[in-house]
């Protein structure tokens, strides 16, 4: 496939992988933002690659992850209305609540749909007047569009019947959050290639100066990572700390203005609980007034309850880079991807699932 | 779940800004996708599809450019 393929050559990937061992001179540890990307560097075995100075440690990218176990339970309190269809992404219905999961309340009955974009929910809508439609509308910038447009299409259209339980989360601040912890270990970062897709850059340079950290805006193939990375390393070794776009062909500065200006109308920027973290200001995004009446938890009248993570989970810790899977007691023993007991062993993005799947399948 | 896929737009309909849509190619496959966000997108273009939205026209000078690059690290 073009645009694919061409960043998947073996031989290019040991000559970067070269390049980056010979201007590397001491120790330094780069965060990868974007679960897409650790999923990436597990399954092509990056980190094998790459001098034994230059640790990788996964970012709290996944938006699937990062979902609170409040939200999942109200997401399984409206599912299991009988006047309800409940419309999600494919990743999001597996992921346990504090009691049962999506898939689980289908077996038992709840007319749960998984849909590949948020467009369909609206087309159900349509067609089933007489069903309240709810949308999941889970995700970070990159999906951010998808989920306005779905949520605009309702308004034009009219359709009383369709509601979105919105939880979407905003990169820039979990950048700062993990910059601003007194142990991170984060020097440098590889920022999530598609959420600048849609926002742009500019959100990043301040972060840069503020925390004299290196952020290199980075695609999702082999290449573009390990050339992302060697121009992290880069400038690392130069002691330089500013924004670079290794990606392109898909990012420019300004970002996708169009997709702004709708993302603008539709949300507003709100304080959010992060699923493994805690509370992160100004981090994520809720319905505007103009879009308010298409909010499932003021629709439902869903009030926030008090849950809480299993003790044995260190998905946090994981989520802002202090810890890697195997350091959980739990890995691969209690916690499995079909019994996953925190966060990040949900969604296949999700660094201790990625670990699982591919690090077992190396070591088998 | 961010992961966006590459694909050519093969055909487009619609002409007001936010109804715009489109078939669009990813090897073997053919899917219908929202061309809002990518008003300056002909066919024949590459688009990047995530949730079956067009977020953005690949650009082709900047993808020759990177493997260009690429082709010279020794
Ligand atoms: S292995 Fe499971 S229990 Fe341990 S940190 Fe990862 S998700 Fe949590």
């Amino acid at each position: 496939m073009k645009h694919v393929d061409e960043y998947r050559d073996p031989h290019a990937a040991q000559k970067l992988a070269q390049a980056i061992r010979k201007v590397v001179t001491q120790r330094w540890t780069i965060m990868e933002v974007c679960g897409g990307q650790t999923h990436a560097i597990v399954r092509f075995g990056i980190q094998d690659l790459l001098p034994d100075s230059v640790e990788l440690v996964h970012g709290p990218g996944c938006p699937v992850c990062v979902t609170p176990l409040e939200m999942i339970d109200k997401a399984l309190e409206i599912a299991t209305r009988d006047d309800v269809i409940f419309c999600s992404f494919g990743d999001m219905v597996r992921v346990p609540g504090s009691r049962a999961d999506l898939l689980g309340a289908r077996a038992r009955g709840a007319d749960v749909r998984i849909v590949y974009t948020p467009l369909d929910a609206v087309r159900i809508a349509a067609d089933n007047r007489d069903k309240q439609v709810v949308f999941f509308a889970v995700g970070f910038e990159t999906t951010g569009p998808a989920n306005a447009m779905a949520v605009h299409m309702a308004k034009t259209q009219g359709l009383r019947n369709f509601s979105a339980l919105v939880s979407q989360a905003l990169v820039p601040p979990a950048i700062e959050a993990i910059m601003s912890a007194p142990d991170t270990r984060v020097q440098g970062f590889l920022a999530a290639g598609h959420v600048c897709t849609v926002m742009g850059t500019h959100a990043y340079a301040p972060l840069a100066a503020k925390y004299g950290v290196p952020i290199v805006v980075t695609g999702f193939e082999p290449l573009d990572i390990l050339q992302g990375l060697y121009r992290c390393v880069l400038q690392l070794e130069q002691r330089r700390a500013q924004v670079e776009n290794q990606y392109e062909r898909a990012v420019c500065e300004a970002g996708n203005t169009a997709a702004q200006a709708l993302l603008e109308r539709v949300f507003r920027v709100v304080t959010r609980k992060w699923r493994g973290i805690g509370e992160i200001g100004e981090s994520g995004w809720a319905l505007t007034p103009e879009y308010e009446a298409f909010d499932a938890e003021k629709r439902f009248g869903l009030a926030d309850a008090e849950v809480s993570e299993p003790e044995i989970c260190i998905s946090g810790l994981v989520l802002q880079g202090l810890k890697k899977p195997a350091d959980c007691p739990a890995f691969g023993k209690q916690c499995a991807p079909d019994h996953p007991l925190g966060a990040t062993m949900v969604s296949g993005e999700g660094a201790c699932a990625a670990y699982y799947r591919y690090r077992r399948k190396r070591a088998a | 779940m961010c992961l966006a896929t590459p694909g050519q737009i093969i055909s487009i309909e619609g002409d007001d800004a936010l109804s715009r849509r489109g078939q669009v190619r990813f090897g073997e496959a053919v899917r219908d996708a929202c061309l809002a966000f990518v008003p300056e997108a002909k066919e024949g273009n590459y688009v990047l599809v995530h949730a079956g939205v067009a977020i953005a026209v690949l650009r082709e000078d900047a993808a020759a450019r990177a493997l260009d690059l690429l082709g010279q690290i020794e």
